[in-house]
């Protein structure tokens, strides 16, 4: 047994990642630590090892233990009160978001989590949504007790600011499915009504029952002209109060006209009317519209700062003491403690411990920022390295972060995209609509009055662009389920036209054109021995900080004792092996004068060895992969890059983008906003944004499309119109060229419909158009643009590799 | 023939029911998660024995 273990590469049997060189073998099973471990053995004490049996090693890894004692701000009343949805003298409700659910397994063990607890009375899971709906007696078991034991079993809740703040996540909207259910009902029946019609052998039943079937009929088309098209006509009057003309309007024209001339001919005993055509067209409509809608429940495209910042904060008394507390209840004066990998949530002053804070989310920089003790912290950086102490010095409410956020240009309301394909097309439609019509009426009205009449009313019934409404919807909405299973996440489906508009496409670099948690090392100097090398690896291993941390990375073999190891803030290392004293750092601290450094732009990392100095290490960003694949296929678009960095990677960049590119660096966030404002306005682009961070968020708003990029979709990410992950980047270009396919097939799609159009106007023009023959056409032609934009994107989408 | 306005008036009235319990559904929040029902239904099955199972109704 033990052999057979030991030759096959481990992985662990709760998280599936590699075990590496030391498996921790516990109940015949391997784990690559603790953590998985005390996973597993908590749920097999529970009986609950199903979880492992529906999918293979389904856990999450347990590598990152956390401090369960940063829960402790869950214990507050106020905070309690603020997530909880429902509260009795007995039970509580409320709803968690957990980004982590992945699988049927994790379902499982949600929904089974009163076995572990036995206080939780029941738990419901949403997959799509990512929630949990969980009740617990508040007597037996408390919020943080629940909260931590979805911790442990690494399901931790995304509490953010946000969800304190009293916006209740807002219920998805059920109208468009109450007015669909409402039009296919009426749809069915009045069919069945009108059946008669269509046969002529029924031409009896017609007779004596007419009247009746016409007036029930009408009874039910009621509630689908009130209720179930009520959209198009708001949307078309909506239109029309701004003198634009939309898709809605010839819908509208074409609807009124079916319903009126309909109940014009009952009620007068002229004939059917077309009622079944009235509402099997609302009825399709509305399923494009419901396909419109559908977007991705999961992610969320408009956060802002509170669901970035933490909802908790390690707050330190004057005795010593630590506790938890709420972010928002955070006052000027207050001494808080930020760990590793914490946030800051508000502007703060150092009081004790070296900061190295992270501002690459917010500023766009990449390496982190030294901060002596003193210096002023602002909100939103990311410490690196040792917990440090901090004292408030401004309300959150009132920090950098949140005053950048807050500010006008930022805020700036998103612009109507009225110039879309189908308003267009709908502009169009009308005018020429219109014109036959017309034309219809002049050339009956000296003839028969009766037929010039019915010409003139079919015209506007048939022409109903149904087929042109429905195209779109399904085009788009196909193809953002294509690009949603590449990884690529729309907000809508108008984004898709948006991106085949395209002609400029802009950059972030850091974290977007680079790969953030990565850098590549170089060493110039004098060659180093192996024995030196050792000698510097063992001294980097002892040092925490990010640049040594990144540095022995990069470096392989084994290390050798170090004495009198010493950190000095701010400057580098000291320690002594095999007797030689080994300093690295800065080249301040090396004493390297100013006229002999090189590369000053850059991130240096000196060297010396009893007091030589060697050289240097320089930091270069790594590219992400794919990224010249991507940027040759762009090279029909004018392409630029902004970053919040200084110019030392200009002249890579310069190799990589082509001599054409345009390249800023040190944009202030407000600097990247006016970039693209530019463009916009001055040359009439249409931009595209691709960014990551905070700093990006404007010039994301301001684009015409704006993709933030992510590690991992669930994370925080700025506002923006689509979500990319980083893993489908190099796939970035052939979405573009996607997105201007699909245009085409729209086009294709129109001329399908437009030939039932001419087929449909001829006979109204001659005054032959007939409730049969509405009720046949009309269903045909928009049954067959659906399966057509259907197939043709499925097609296309095999075609382009997606 | 007037059997028919019968005929009529209960199709009409079956058609009404069952557009009824469709609201039903809707307002009971049965359409707001089309995924995680069909993967809860299985679960069952693949338990053998361990866990007893959970209450039908989830609320």
């Amino acid at each position: 047994m033990e052999a057979a273990l030991q030759t096959n590469i481990q992985n662990c049997y709760h998280c599936g990642d590699s075990c590496g060189d030391e498996p921790i073998i516990a109940h015949e099973k391997a784990f690559c630590c603790n953590g998985c471990k005390a996973v597993y053995e908590l749920l097999e004490e529970n009986n609950l090892c199903t979880y492992y049996n529906l999918e293979e090693s389904p856990g999450l890894s347990g590598k990152k233990p956390v401090s369960e004692a940063r829960f402790a701000y869950l214990d507050d009343p106020g905070v309690e009160a603020q997530l909880i949805n429902f509260r009795s003298d007995k039970i509580c409700k409320l709803t968690f978001y957990i980004p982590q659910m992945h699988c049927s397994s994790c379902i499982w063990l949600l929904e089974n989590l009163f076995k572990l607890n036995p206080g939780i009375a029941d738990t419901t899971v949403n997959f799509m949504r990512k929630e949990v709906a969980l009740t617990y007696f508040h007597e037996k078991t408390s919020l943080r007790e629940v909260v931590e034991l979805l911790t442990r079993i690494g399901y931790e809740p995304a509490i953010t600011l946000a969800d304190t703040d009293g916006k209740k996540t807002t219920k998805k909207s059920r109208t468009i499915i109450y007015k669909l259910g409402i039009a296919g009902f009426a749809f069915g029946n009045v069919m069945l009504l009108a059946f008669p019609d269509y046969l002529d052998f029924t031409q009896g039943l017609q007779h004596s029952f007419g009247s009746f079937f016409g007036y029930l009929s009408i009874l039910l088309s009621i509630p689908v002209f009130f209720y179930s098209a009520r959209g198009f006509f708001t949307s078309a009057w909506e239109g029309i109060k701004q003198r634009m003309v939309n898709i809605d309007l010839p819908i509208s024209t074409g609807l009124l006209a079916l319903f009126f001339v309909s109940l014009f001919d009952i009620i007068t005993g002229r004939g059917p009317g077309y009622l079944d055509s009235f509402t099997g067209l609302v009825f399709f409509m509305l399923i494009g519209k419901y396909f419109q809608q559908r977007t991705y429940d999961t992610l969320s495209f408009d956060r802002d700062y509170t669901s970035y910042f933490p909802v908790s904060i390690t707050v330190l008394k004057e005795d010593g003491e630590e506790s938890s507390t709420a972010v928002r209840n955070l006052q000027v004066g207050d001494r808080i403690r930020i760990r590793n990998q914490e946030l800051i949530p508000a502007d703060a002053i150092l009081l004790r411990g070296r900061a190295m804070i992270d501002y690459s989310f917010v500023s766009g920089e990449s390496e982190p920022v030294e901060k002596v003790v003193g210096e002023v912290i602002y909100a939103g950086g990311r410490q690196v390295g040792e917990s440090i102490e901090l004292e408030v010095v401004k309300e959150v409410s009132q920090g950098y972060l949140t005053q950048l956020w807050n500010d006008t240009v930022f805020s700036k309301n998103e612009e109507q995209y009225l110039h879309t394909y189908s308003n267009i097309a709908g502009k169009w439609f009308i005018i020429v609509t219109l014109m036959v019509a017309a034309g219809a009426l002049i050339y009956w009205v000296p003839r028969d009055m009766d037929i010039a009449m019915k010409a003139f009313t079919s015209v506007l019934i048939i022409a109903c662009p149904c087929a042109l409404s429905l195209a779109t919807p399904f085009v788009h909405g196909h193809t953002m389920r294509v690009f949603g299973r590449n990884k690529f996440y729309l907000k809508n489906t108008g984004v898709v036209e948006r991106l085949a508009k395209i002609d400029t496409v802009v950059f972030d670099k850091t974290g977007t054109l680079t790969e953030p948690s990565e850098a590549e090392v170089t060493y110039t100097g004098k060659a180093l021995s192996d024995e030196q090398e050792q000698a510097i690896f063992s001294v980097l291993r002892h040092s925490t900080h990010p640049l040594s941390q990144r540095i022995s990375a990069n470096m392989k073999g084994s290390t050798a004792p170090v004495s009198a190891f010493q950190e000095f803030t701010g400057k580098g290392l000291a320690g002594e092996v095999n007797g030689k004293l080994v300093r690295v750092g800065s080249a301040a601290y090396l004493g390297v004068p100013a006229d002999k450094q090189k590369d000053t732009l850059k991130t240096t990392v000196y060297v010396s060895i009893d007091g030589v100095v060697l050289g240097y290490y320089t930091f270069f960003n790594v590219y992400r992969e794919g990224l010249k694949k991507v940027l040759s296929d762009l090279n029909d678009k004018k392409i630029a890059v902004l970053s919040g960095d200084n110019d030392h990677e200009a002249a890579r960049l310069r190799e990589l983008l082509g001599n054409e590119a345009e390249l800023s660096f040190n944009q202030s966030p407000v600097q990247k906003l006016e970039y693209i404002q530019r463009l916009k306005e001055q040359e009439h682009r249409q931009v595209l944004m691709v960014g990551d961070g905070l700093n990006d968020a404007g010039a994301l708003k301001q684009s015409d499309a704006g993709i933030a990029l992510s590690n991992s979709v669930t994370n925080f990410s700025p506002s923006c119109d689509a979500i990319l992950d980083a893993s489908s980047f190099d796939k970035l270009s052939t979405f573009l060229n996607f997105s201007k396919k699909t245009m085409t097939l729209i086009l294709l799609t129109f001329a399908v419909s437009l030939v039932y159009n001419v087929v449909g106007l001829t006979m109204a023009v001659m005054g032959l158009f007939t409730p049969i023959v509405s009720a046949i056409l009309m269903p045909i032609s928009t049954l067959s643009v659906m399966t057509f934009a259907t197939l043709s994107v499925k097609y296309a989408a095999k075609k382009a590799g997606l | 023939m007037y059997i028919i306005f019968i005929l009529i008036a209960i199709s009409v009235l079956v058609a009404a029911g069952f557009l009824a319990a469709f609201l039903w559904a809707v307002r009971s929040g049965q359409y707001d998660d089309d995924y995680t029902p069909a993967v809860r239904m299985l679960f069952e099955n693949e338990v053998s024995g361990g866990p007893k199972t959970k209450k039908p109704g989830q609320k």
